[in-house]
């Protein structure tokens, strides 16, 4: 079975942020949300990427669920807002929308690989999408962000395909910073 | 160019002296050679094995974003699912399991001398009060914390996600505004009782005889036994604890950071499950566990010959003020039947 990943060569990186723009677009993420981000380190090693499973092993109400592709979805009606997703992921990845007094938070937010969300609504429906955004993956279409990443710095999609992709390219032009968060995320990182 | 090299160097240079500052470098990560910012390839390894964490600079308006790799989530995720569930599981079902021994060898601790059938007053209604306020608001936060580490084991699978996840989200603004009560309440309790709770030389003895669960001895007491004010310290210290890691949590982030966050949840869940496992001792002996006990916080009014058997030293200052019934009136020590 395929395993869906992110792939940030850093080297190609511009530090534009038209993902993040793109995916607050596609996704109708509310104000105050971010799901992608892109940070700079040194010479300029953006990234985003998803913890495995440290989230859903957490979880108080376990309202999470990894897809067959491994996309680590999940349900905001199951979600309480706890805030200890955030707390474990390696990549701080969930987002809240801050309710009401002191920090109360409202439903986990995150990225979902645009796959939809984890919960009962029908995939590709307009109730899942104002949940939990677009399922492009449904179209069998890639997440929006590397999709339309001008550098094709950002890669998305089966982790062999995108780690031979990059593979390749640190051949060619001879260096590479390796795929960042890939160590931290899956204990692996692509040998090159 | 040359513009875009300097800015990168000077960003990298204060993000790695922000870190330097803010969090201690293990000691073999000093050896390591530092990353040169000269260099434009530095991998995900060589920047963790130097920093905790790898940040960077952020567009965004939330600085907090600025963290991009922090592999203590994962240390945290462990302490959450492995460590803390056996320090609760051990904490809580040890001291139950040692409540039950007890009862079952030692049994109700009776009145020795039977009662009297006069009685002392021993709290006022507003210590009553505030001492209820404090019990009531420490078992709904209780429960209400504890689902959080054990509901989804115990209370999930017997009523289904949806009906656990209407509880729980209930359960969390239950905890987080309760936690106020508490507060007061401790604090109450801690202004009106502090007084009588410094330890002093009687304890020594108090503990020395036994501390009353030995019949032929007699351990002397004040208004407080040694027992109690250990109680009452464990109260006032766990308490203070679960107060500031809990309000931390409740305000997250607007004080600490990341691994401040993760810190203050370990703190609040850990003295929590050893609160609940001494205060599970203090419901014990203030019920089932002893004759006589519970009215003190009942009624107000303890039995003459139970306020002779466990705080002589406080009776006898009752007495000497005129506060009980019939101060000439000592009954003769009667053996109990």
């Amino acid at each position: 079975m395929a395993r869906m990943k992110f792939l940030c060569d850093a080297d190609r990186c511009i530090e534009c942020n038209a993902c993040v723009t793109a995916c607050k677009n596609e996704n109708d993420v509310p104000w105050g949300i971010n799901r992608r981000r892109v940070v700079t380190i040194n010479d300029g090693k953006p990234g985003s990427a998803r913890s495995r499973t440290t989230c859903a092993a957490v979880c108080p109400v376990s309202c999470f669920l990894v897809t067959p592709d491994h996309v680590v979805l999940h349900s905001k009606d199951l979600c309480i807002g706890c805030g200890y997703c955030f707390y474990a992921c390696p990549f701080g990845a969930p987002q809240y929308p801050q309710l009401g007094n002191f920090g109360s938070r409202g439903k986990m937010d995150k990225c979902t690989f645009c796959a939809g969300g984890g919960g009962t609504e029908e995939p590709g429906s307009i109730e899942e999408y104002r949940k939990y955004g677009a399922n492009r993956m449904l179209q069998g279409k890639l997440p929006l962000c590397a999709e339309m990443c001008s550098t094709k710095s950002l890669l998305a999609g089966d982790s062999d395909v995108i780690a031979q992709i990059y593979k390749e390219r640190v051949i060619k032009r001879g260096y590479g910073s390796g795929a960042w968060g890939w160590m931290t995320a899956y204990r692996e990182s692509v040998a090159t | 160019m040359t513009g875009f090299w300097a800015r990168a160097r000077f960003i990298f240079g204060a993000i790695a002296l922000v870190i330097l500052i803010a969090f201690a470098v293990p000691a073999h990560a000093q050896q390591n050679a530092p990353v040169d910012p000269e260099t434009s390839v530095v991998n995900e390894q060589t920047l963790l094995q130097q920093f905790r964490r790898i940040q960077g600079d952020i567009d965004q308006p939330n600085q907090r974003e600025r963290v991009l790799i922090q592999p203590d989530g994962r240390v945290w995720d462990h302490f959450h699912e492995v460590t803390l569930r056996w320090i609760g599981v051990v904490a809580i079902f040890g001291t139950l399991a040692l409540l039950v021994a007890a009862y079952l060898l030692l049994g109700r601790l009776r009145i020795s001398a039977g009662r009297s059938g006069r009685k002392v007053p021993r709290f006022t209604g507003f210590e009553r009060f505030s001492h209820w306020l404090t019990a009531v608001s420490f078992v709904v936060l209780g429960l209400t914390g504890l689902n959080i580490t054990f509901g989804k084991l115990l209370l999930r699978p017997l009523i289904g996600p949806e009906a656990f996840s209407v509880f729980s989200e209930g359960a969390k603004y239950v905890h987080n505004y309760i936690s106020f009560s508490f507060v007061v309440g401790l604090a109450l309790i801690v202004g009106m009782w502090i007084k009588d709770n410094i330890p002093d030389r009687t304890d020594i003895e108090w503990f020395r005889q036994g501390g009353g669960f030995i019949k032929s001895r007699h351990a002397p007491a004040r208004r407080f036994n040694a027992g109690e004010k250990l109680v009452f310290w464990g109260a006032l210290g766990a308490g203070t604890l679960v107060a500031i890691s809990g309000f931390l949590l409740l305000f997250p982030f607007y004080v600490t950071n990341i691994l401040g966050m993760q810190i203050a949840q370990g703190v609040h869940a850990v003295i929590a499950v050893l609160f609940v496992a001494m205060i599970l001792g203090h419901i014990y002996i203030g019920t089932a566990g002893m004759e006589g006990a519970f009215e003190a916080m009942g009624t107000g009014e303890v039995d003459y010959n139970w306020a002779k058997e466990h705080h002589d030293l406080w009776l006898k200052e009752q007495i000497a003020k005129g506060r009980t019934g019939h101060p000439a009136d000592l009954p003769a020590a009667t053996p109990a039947e």
